[in-house]
């Protein structure tokens, strides 16, 4: 396959041999489709492939490149999380609840990115309704991390970040409502990108927590999320909470330099929480940053472990109502032989969902029930607003704020099953910015023992730009980013 | 003991914007099940509600119609609850800001006086799909034609204390609406729903009592006569000294009376929270004013107007103001035929008869508002008399041509002519000379009657055509010469 190793190629190597003509899409495609035949019951990546759908739009994209039509990412291959609707391809959410459901209308980010010129092999893994950290509560079994395949790729896009780093697709979609980009593209030693909420429509994203769900790119390098990026944001009319704010070119963004830029290290993120080896890997690359030019400021976000409390009666608030229309009525699972309403309702949802989405309805549930709304979920927003001001505050005396995207190296697969709290501490660092609705950028930050751990880098909202040259600085100083997991080494 | 019913009422009014509240699908009424519903509104997954802004400006503009204060930033909430036809598992909903504040709202009663009812709020919302229980045996099916038709509903304060009060308020709000334009306000359609908030005290008292809510009342008749049912299940219970338990309550038609809903599917926490999916709908001065400048004159406004122009009572006032077309076909009518008060008569007399018999609305009368110009106009200057006007107002509602074709073609002029008339008269007295006699003979109370037999005996040799003022003139002067 020519020069080109797949388990490290970046979207914008791609890009280029396709505009040389060295490589067509169908060939790239086709290479792709083999890689997931080969790695992929390894990894448990890829949950739908459209080999047939992918092979047609690569054919189309190397028509319209031919005819010099060709948009931004043509005949660039891409997976896409199995949370975005597909028309046609069954979109599942890893659940049973859907198994076997295929929308009639796609998601607004998956038809920019087709406008853009993608070729979508498939659908990846993820945690149930994006419900966990670990990829664990999939319908489908879990996701393993590509770099220790006994490990979790992290979640709830744990297949799109373990399909990235294994080299199956060069770049996929996520989405994040807690940390669910972020901390497996920790975890999985790829770069991850959680844009400002309300950046990218959630039309067609099958919603958990509506406040705090985010689409984003999960990719090798920050160059590629600039790309992606670039592609997916934008208002949408069929999304009241899309923002009507201009689209820049990111990826020109990510020209200049970052001397004098402020970054705050908010003290909570570097507290006892954290793996000391993952604390010294952070240090190392925020001193590259400071090679660059940076200044780093001391910050205090105080609220940072109240984030998790507040997120965890907000989002399942959320998610209770959210997930009230999976009844068994109109769509997905319904149990056989109902003997009355209730009875239906009540087995096809204990059928339909796995133990943690139920766990998350029924706390929900509780959190907005009469007598305990003001005590719960009350609360809970006045301490969201308050979270946001910590950051404005933050923001005061500093450009961006840096730390560890996830307090560990990816974790056992099974290690944290019985324990709910010790798994939802692993967004100790990522959910208070989507409580603020920041945006939030995870890079690769070193490997402990041959794991990967990421930098986190939050901006202020709607000021990606910053993030993002930031992370692509630290990209063209270091290669924690090019480095790949012994499994998709493998030549096809 | 004696009791007084204490009542608050809960309108649904769907409003006739022409797509639905958070879809483009169209908001009709009567379509095949299931055609009218879009992924959004059958509660897709992925999909997410869009505001209709025209939905918004008919809830404004019912607020500035009832004087109410606007909510200038009211937002959305979600109101759980699990039911087949609520394909989401939650109804969007105003709970905690409501876009219409308190407001007072002035009903006429049929003797023409005001009685202010207290508007508690009214806010937006979307409308649940059917559950249709008659089609398939045995099994329930679901419409969801309905779900997400854009709702207004209407909240008043315990104000009302009889059947008619309530009854007058809901045609009020029926009127208001229309000249609004905002709905159709068609209680057999479902687009004007009534909820009764209902309870008893003893007559003096001024806390209250346990209450109960009857749903869905579909008609103004009904509403009537489930108060008085309700009233006497109530008042029965308490003077055997069982207290009232609070729940929701069908009123059934058929029997007459109110049953009680499964407790069931009243004992609900609909666990409201703010809806995510939509921003706050924030309202500026300029907008609301835009929104005043363009309403058109109100029912109560036209009323004063009418009384004040046309000399009108505040009854017939109150009747032509009850629907914009009711109005406007008044005023079309003047306009050609200056003589309101006869106009008035003829549409609050025959032509509603007529409309009401038929069952049409006055947009579809037969008898265009220049025909029934023409009619009174010929009445007026006397060519018909009034008994010759029924035949003519017959003859225009069947499609005969204007009044003066008729006139000609059925040769209805009234006599006028003098001659005519005193042989007539003569005729008359001639053939009847024992009641000649009995008239110069009785006294003048008895005199009167017999007057009225000599005119019927005229009128019915004339065929109804001989002037009646001309003729008692003529009668009276040849009975009292002799």
């Amino acid at each position: 396959m020519n020069s080109l190793d797949l388990s490290s190629a970046t979207a914008a190597q791609l890009i280029s041999a396709l505009r040389a003509g060295t490589i067509s899409s169908l060939e790239l495609t086709q290479a792709y489709l083999q890689r997931i035949e080969k790695f992929n019951p390894a990894v448990n990546a890829v949950v739908t492939i459209d080999h047939e759908g992918a092979l047609a739009s690569a054919a189309a994209a190397d028509q319209a490149r031919a005819k010099g039509a060709e948009g931004p990412l043509t005949g660039v291959p891409l997976l896409h999380k199995d949370i975005f609707c597909t028309a046609g391809i069954r979109t599942t959410c890893a659940s049973k609840m859907l198994a076997n459901f295929e929308p009639p209308y796609s998601a607004t980010v998956v038809e920019k990115l087709n406008a853009a010129g993608v070729v979508t092999l498939g659908k990846t893994n993820m945690d149930e309704f994006a419900m966990g950290s670990s990829n664990e509560t999939s319908y489908f079994g879990p996701s393993f991390n590509p770099w220790d395949l006994k490990r979790v790729p992290g979640g709830s896009s744990g297949g799109s970040a373990a399909a990235v780093a294994a080299g199956l697709a060069p770049l996929s979609t996520g989405t994040d409502t807690g940390g669910s980009i972020r901390q497996p593209a920790s975890l999985c030693g790829i770069t991850g990108f959680k844009p400002t909420y309300g950046r990218i429509s959630r039309f067609g994203i099958i919603a958990f927590a509506s406040s705090l769900d985010q689409a984003g790119p999960m990719t090798r390098t920050v160059e590629d999320a600039a790309l992606m990026l670039s592609a997916m944001c934008g208002l949408d009319a069929n999304d009241s909470t899309s923002a009507d704010v201009p689209v820049p070119n990111f990826h020109t963004a990510l020209n200049g330099d970052i001397k004098g830029l402020r970054i705050g290290l908010p003290k909570e993120y570097f507290s006892d929480m954290l793996n000391a080896d993952v604390a010294t890997s952070i240090h190392a690359a925020l001193k590259e940053l400071e090679a660059e030019g940076a200044i780093l400021v001391d910050v205090d976000l105080p609220h940072t472990r109240q984030g998790i409390a507040t997120y965890y009666v907000i989002a399942p608030a959320e998610a209770s109502a959210n997930l009230a229309r999976y009844d068994g009525v109109r769509f997905g699972h319904r149990c056989d032989n109902p003997t009355d309403l209730m009875d239906l309702y009540a087995r096809s949802r204990s059928e339909g969902f796995g133990d943690e989405v139920q766990r998350r309805i029924l706390v929900g549930t509780y959190a907005l029930s009469a007598g305990f709304y003001d005590a719960y979920f009350k609360k809970a927003q006045q301490v969201r607003r308050i979270i946001s001001e910590d950051f404005k505050k933050a923001f005061e005396v500093c450009d961006l704020i840096a730390g560890p995207s996830a307090p560990n190296v990816a974790f056992p697969v099974g290690a944290k099953n019985d324990d709910p709290i010790a798994m939802y501490m692993e967004d100790v660092y990522t959910l208070s910015v989507n409580l603020a609705g920041l945006p939030g950028l995870s890079v690769p930050a070193g490997l402990i023992n041959d794991l990967p751990i990421g930098l986190q880098l939050i901006g202020r909202p709607f000021d990606e730009e910053t993030v993002l040259r930031a992370g692509h600085r630290l990209q063209l100083r270091t290669d924690h980013h090019l480095k790949t997991p012994q499994i998709g080494a493998d030549q096809s | 003991m004696s009791w007084e019913t204490v009542m608050g009422l809960e309108v649904h009014l769907q409003l006739a914007t022409a797509s639905k509240i958070f879809s483009g699908a169209a908001n009709k009424f009567g379509a095949d099940p299931n055609s009218q519903a879009c992924a959004v509104d059958l509660g897709m997954p992925g999909m997410l509600p869009v505001l209709n802004e025209q939905a918004v400006r008919y809830a404004v503009m019912f607020g500035l119609g009832i004087d109410a204060r606007i909510g200038k930033r009211s937002i959305f909430d979600r109101k759980n609850y699990f039911y087949p036809d609520l394909p989401k598992g939650y109804q969007v909903s105003q709970f905690f800001e409501p876009i219409v504040c308190e407001g007072v709202f002035q009903v006429p009663l049929s003797d023409g006086s005001l009685f202010p009812i207290r508007i508690t709020r009214a806010h937006l919302e979307e409308d649940a799909g059917k559950s249709v229980h008659d089609r398939f045996p045995g099994q329930t099916g679901v419409d969801l034609n309905r779900a997400g038709t854009p709702l207004l509903e209407i909240v008043t304060e315990p104000d009302f204390r009889t059947a008619e009060q309530a009854v007058a308020y809901l045609k009020a709000l029926h009127s208001l609406v229309t000249y609004l334009g905002i709905s159709d306000g068609n209680m057999a359609e479902g687009s004007m729903r009534c909820d009764i908030n209902l309870s008893l005290r003893p007559t003096g008292s001024d806390s209250y009592g346990t209450r109960t809510e009857i749903k869905n009342v579909n008609s103004f008749r009904f509403v009537e006569k489930a108060i008085a049912a309700e009233t006497a299940r109530q008042q029965e219970l308490l003077e055997d000294g069982v207290s009232i338990v609070q729940e929701t309550r069908l009123y059934d038609a058929d029997r007459d009376e109110t049953r009680s809903m499964r407790s069931k599917e009243v004992a609900n926490d609909y666990r409201y929270f703010p809806e995510p999916d939509l921003l706050p709908i924030v309202l500026t001065d300029d907008y609301i004013d835009s929104v005043r400048q363009a309403l058109p004159e109100l029912p109560a406004a036209k009323r004063e107007r009418f009384i004040a122009q046309y000399q009108l009572s505040d009854y017939d006032a109150a009747l032509l103001v009850s629907s914009p077309d009711m109005a406007a076909y008044f005023e079309k009518a003047v306009t050609l035929c200056d003589e309101p008060k006869a106009i008035a008569n003829w549409m609050l007399g025959d032509l509603s008869a007529a409309l009401n018999k038929e069952g049409i609305p006055v947009s579809q009368s037969p008898v265009e508002p220049q025909n029934l110009a023409g009619l009174v106009a010929r009445i007026t200057d006397g060519t018909l008399s009034s008994k010759l006007g029924k035949q003519v107002f017959e003859a225009l509602w069947q499609g005969e041509g204007s009044a003066d074709q008729i006139i000609e073609a059925r040769g209805l002029r009234q006599v006028s002519d003098t001659g005519a008339l005193e042989k007539l008269v003569a005729d008359v007295m001639s053939e009847n000379q024992d009641q000649v006699a009995q008239y110069r003979a009785a006294d003048s109370s008895k005199q009167k009657k017999l007057i009225g037999f000599f005119v019927g005996q005229i009128m019915k040799a004339s065929k109804g055509q001989a002037n009646p003022q001309l003729i008692n003139k003529i009668l009276t002067e040849a009975l009292d010469s002799d």
